[in-house]
Order: structure tokens, then C-alpha cells, then sequence
């Protein structure tokens, strides 16, 4: 379906469960380092689900290259459209950079990279000082970057649903609406909701079509 | 088919803003969440990073590239040999019949890379063990037999209580007095310091794990464990006129020529609990008659400068642990863990911006003066 107006199934997964664990992810990690007590459980917490994430987000972005997203509304205005783009670079970019930043961070630190009791993962960097010091930078900048990408990018859906009610969180929220069929159409006529500005049963029918 | 989906909708102002409250409430709900979990909110919250500045405050300086606690030190290489006796304990691939090399370190307590040997209560031994099955173990043990206090935060009170009075450049009696009878605990901890003599070199001090481990067999059965390192070499201590006469880094001096005649060993003696043994409370003892397995030898045959050897960069950490060997719930070790992370980060970072000249060069001062 080249003109899809929903993310297809893959993509809707990978968005919602890769939201939870991302979500999850930087409360554990400001958590864990800010911890006298919890550190040791959310370390171990934090890596496998670090590389859990990396290996979701490869899935996730081979499903984006070979599945183009649904467009976003041509209305949108040209600052919108480009946050939109350029914070969707930001969550992939750093989807990618967070994990294998922590990775690096821990080789170059000279930590196991333990994945469980028993599994490690190999170095990717020699232990050094210099690298070690700049990668866990790097590490706590990018995710608090992140975190703040998230923000915004949970306000532009919830804008999106609540304000703008153009379909854009209905895209990712839920699949491709079964075909209508006329004769048990909801008695919305799409033409009359077209010319109504500010006619609230349209608004309400939109709400109700869209976000449930 | 009308496609109410992608239809362009234009915001009505009536109807947006309860709309855009709920968004900006939410959004910040999810930041105040944030910035609680990281403790930005709660100030006087005890983290690790303020647990170090309490350190670095206590130390009267900060040392950069320098370890916060336990500063003075130096690297040591050798290898643990197990006997095969603490095959029934724990899995963990140390205990075979093998040789695990190690990287090591000889320190002594204090937060001063320039500190007198002799004035130095507390000494310590830690490892950082990789065996052939690809696992690490790391250990950070010291010559206090019991922790001195029971928890984190009257640990954190010691901290604070020991620090000098920028008025008089030591610490104040009053307060010192006020922490030990806050924590009649650390008595026994002040009576071990008075009275235990003071061995004559890091090869006959005993270094004790203190906090509590539990071991894990193949079988699965588990024990409580706490082990310590016990010199082979004869133990001979010291007079307090030997101590003022002795030179500030003796410890290290005595160390060369001892490793000259050849290597130092200890054996690693393992004690399990009984049932009822404090697990959680490391200023807490264990009778004297628990089981004790001797479980393998630590053998130390060469040794470095810290400022060039491979032990700067790493982080000893007790919670670096194999197959076989998990941490106890007893909180000092869990903060142990998290405080030397930041002690290691501030160390590495200092490195890194160049701070550190004194802390990383072959000519670096072994104990002059700062």
C-alpha cells in the first residue's frame, strides 16, 4: 500500500513497546546513578534492556525503509512539518547512539558488559581514560537529549489528537479502518463535516472515528 | 470513501485549551517525575554524587586523578589459585583447581595520594580477577575485621564528622562525639583502631570483605558467605616509635624489596553464616566458631606505580561478580558500589581534561608533598 494512511502493524508494535521500554530505560538510568540503594538491580536492568532496545530499533528501522509512513497532513504548517521531521532524526538517531554509546562507555571503562549472569558481550573500544570520560559524557547528555525529544514528541501526538484532530496519532495509534460500508455508515456525512468549520458534531464524530 | 482520517482540521480556539492544559500538564508531570527520580527535587536527598562531595570536602582537597577514598596506593599483578575446596560453595570458575590472573591494588584508607604510611589506619586489597570462562570478579577488602558503622547514612555521618574545621584543619572533637554516640555501633570499630597492632607491611595485613556475599554450587544450594585474605607471610607488628620512625611510604618501599625475593601469598579463607548471622549489618561480627574453607591462595608477584600501572583505570567495585557469587541485601555494599562509580567517573574525567598530570605521569610525585 504505497498511500497508507496508518504505520502498518510492524511499525505500530515497534513504536508502542519501544516507547515503554525507552521511557522505562531513562527513568532507570537517571534513577540507578542517583541511587545509594537501587544501583545495582537498575545496572543490571539497564544494560540487556539497552541492547534489547539497539536490536529493536535495527528491526524498526529496516520496517521504516521498506514501509514508507503515511504523510502527515499537507495543512500542517511548514515549523510543524519540520519538527516533526527533524525530531523524528533526533528518536532514530539517538535509538541507536544511546545504546551503543553505553556499550562503548563500558568497554572503554573496562567493565564486563554483562547481559546476564554468565553472558557477557565483547569490548567494542580498548580500555582508556580519555575515551571512557568522554563516552559517559556523551552517554548522560544524549539521554537527557532523548528525554527531552520524548517530551516533545509525546506533546506533538497529544496535539495532534487533541487539538489538531488531523488522524496523525490515529495513524500510529490503531490500523487502516475496515471499508465502510454505506448502508451502516454512522450518519456523518463527510461532505457537510468538510464545510463546517466550527460544527461540533463533526468534532465530535472526527474525535470518536479517530482516538478510540 | 470519505476518508475522515487524513481530512485537514483547523484547531478551534474554543475548544483547544482545555486540550492544551491537559498537554502541558501531562508533559510536565512526566518532567517533575523525571527530575524526582534524579533527586534534582530533593536536595537533601543522599545520592552517590553528594556522598563523594561529602569525600572530596572531608579530604580538604581535591586530589584529581586520584582516587576520592583510599587514594594512596599502588598497582599489583599476579594470580588467585584455587584448591578446588570452594567447589562446593560456589560455581564461580575461580574456585577449580586453576590459576586466575588478576590486576590489583595495595592502598591505604585516607583521601590524600601524598598521605604517611604510617599514620594510615586501614589498609586494603583489591582485585579485579578474570578467569578463563570470559567472567570477572572484583574484590575491594580492608584490614578492619567489622565495618564501623551499620548504615549508609551513619556511614555518610562519619564522612561528615571527620572532616576537618577549616579553622583549625582538624576535625571537630564535638562533632566526632556526636556521631560516635549517634552510633554506639562504632565503639567496637574505635576500640579495633586503638588497640589492633599495626602490621609491618601490606604482606602481613589481613584484608577482610566485611560485607556479606551469598555463594551459589552448581546444585544451586546457597550460603551466606564473607571471606577474607590471609597472609602466609609472618606477621610482625609494628611499635608506635617503629611508626614515627618510619618513612611515609614504607609500605611500598617494603613491598619492592619483599617482591624481589619473590612472590607474597595469602590464603583466601571463606566463612559461612549459620542461620541467624547478621547478613545486612557489616559492623556486625560472626562467631568465631562458623565454618571456615580455605578455598585458594592470592598470589602477588609484581607490582607498578599507580599513576602508570593498569589498576588507575579500574573501578574495584564489589559488585563486579562471576556466575556463583551474587551480592546480600546489606546496603553498604550496594552503596559501596555506587559511590565509587562516581569516585572512578570524576577520576577518569579528571584524566581526561588534562587535570591530572600529577596522577598519570612516570614522574609523578610517589609521596612528596603536594
Amino acid at each position: 500500500m504505497s498511500s497508507a494512511t496508518h504505520f502498518n502493524l510492524t511499525a505500530r508494535v515497534l513504536h508502542w513497546s519501544m516507547a515503554a521500554l525507552i521511557v522505562t530505560m531513562l527513568f532507570v538510568g537517571i534513577g540507578m546513578v542517583a541511587s545509594m540503594s537501587w544501583r545495582p538491580s537498575l545496572v543490571s536492568l539497564h544494560r540487556p534492556l539497552g541492547i534489547a532496545i539497539l536490536l529493536l530499533a535495527i528491526v524498526r528501522l529496516l520496517n521504516r525503509l521498506r514501509h514508507r509512513p503515511p504523510p502527515l497532513p499537507a495543512d500542517l504548517p511548514a515549523v510543524q512539518m519540520l519538527a516533526a521531521k527533524a525530531s523524528h532524526w533526533v528518536l532514530y538517531a539517538l535509538m541507536f547512539a544511546m545504546p551503543l554509546v553505553g556499550w562503548s562507555m563500558l568497554s572503554a571503562g573496562g567493565y564486563p558488559v554483562t547481559m546476564f549472569k554468565g553472558f557477557m558481550l565483547p569490548p567494542i573500544m580498548p580500555h582508556n581514560a580519555t575515551s571512557y570520560a568522554l563516552l559517559r559524557s556523551a552517554h548522560t547528555r544524549l539521554a537527557l537529549l532523548l528525554f527531552a525529544t520524548v517530551l516533545m514528541h509525546l506533546a506533538a501526538a497529544l496535539f495532534h489528537a487533541w487539538v489538531r484532530r488531523d488522524g496523525v496519532f490515529a495513524s500510529m495509534a490503531r490500523g487502516e479502518p475496515p471499508p465502510v460500508d454505506a448502508t451502516l455508515a454512522p450518519a456523518v456525512d463527510a461532505d457537510e463535516a468538510r464545510s463546517g468549520d466550527a460544527d461540533e458534531t463533526a468534532a465530535l464524530a472526527q474525535v470518536n472515528g479517530d482516538e478510540r | 470513501m470519505p476518508d475522515l482520517e487524513s481530512r485537514p482540521a483547523s484547531p478551534n480556539p474554543r475548544r483547544a485549551w482545555p486540550a492544551l492544559l491537559g498537554i502541558t500538564l501531562i508533559v510536565a508531570a512526566a518532567a517533575l517525575a523525571f527530575a524526582w527520580v534524579a533527586g534534582w527535587l530533593t536536595p537533601s536527598r543522599l545520592t552517590p554524587q553528594r556522598f563523594t562531595n561529602a569525600i572530596e570536602t572531608s579530604n580538604g582537597h581535591i586530589y584529581r586523578g586520584f582516587r576520592r577514598a583510599h587514594a594512596k596506593g599502588v598497582c599489583v599483578a599476579g594470580y588467585f589459585e584455587g584448591n578446588g575446596q570452594g567447589v562446593t560453595l560456589s560455581s564461580a570458575r575461580i574456585f577449580a583447581p586453576v590459576r586466575t590472573p588478576f590486576v590489583g591494588r595495595l592502598s591505604v584508607g585516607g583521601g590524600s595520594p601524598y598521605g604517611l604510611d604510617s599514620k594510615a589506619r586501614v589498609r586494603s586489597m583489591a582485585l579485579e580477577l578474570n578467569s578463563d570462562d570470559g567472567q570477572q570478579w572484583r574484590m575491594a577488602m580492608n584490614s578492619f575485621p567489622f565495618f564501623g558503622v551499620a548504615s549508609v547514612q551513619a556511614f555518610y555521618e562519619q564522612t561528615v564528622a571527620n572532616t576537618p574545621d577549616p579553622a583549625t584543619g582538624q576535625p571537630d572533637p564535638v562533632k566526632q562525639a556526636a556521631f560516635a554516640k549517634a552510633h554506639p555501633e562504632f565503639a567496637r570499630f574505635a576500640a579495633w583502631a586503638k588497640s589492633a597492632p599495626w602490621p609491618t607491611s601490606w604482606a602481613n595485613t589481613t584484608y577482610n570483605g566485611v560485607n556479606t556475599f551469598r555463594f551459589i554450587n552448581r546444585a544451586g544450594e546457597q550460603h551466606d558467605v564473607r571471606w577474607s585474605m590471609q597472609p602466609q607471610t609472618a606477621f610482625a607488628a609494628m611499635s608506635s616509635e617503629q611508626r614515627e620512625a618510619a618513612d611515609g611510604n614504607f609500605l611500598s618501599e617494603d613491598l619492592d624489596v619483599r617482591l624481589a625475593q619473590g612472590p607474597m601469598r595469602w590464603d583466601m579463607v571463606v566463612t559461612v553464616a549459620k542461620p541467624g548471622d547478621p547478613i545486612v549489618d557489616p559492623s556486625q561480627s560472626w562467631p568465631e566458631d562458623r565454618r571456615h574453607v580455605i578455598v585458594g591462595t592470592v598470589v602477588i608477584e609484581s607490582t607498578t606505580p599507580q599513576t602508570t600501572g593498569a589498576c588507575r583505570d579500574i573501578n574495584y567495585d564489589p559488585l563486579v561478580l562471576p556466575t556463583g557469587v551474587e551480592g546480600s541485601g546489606d546496603p553498604v555494599l550496594a552503596a559501596r558500589s555506587a559511590v565509587y562509580s562516581v569516585s572512578f567517573n570524576r577520576r577518569e574525567h579528571d584524566i581526561a581534561s588534562g587535570k591530572a598530570a600529577s596522577a598519570t605521569g612516570p614522574a609523578a610525585p610517589q609521596g612528596a608533598k603536594p
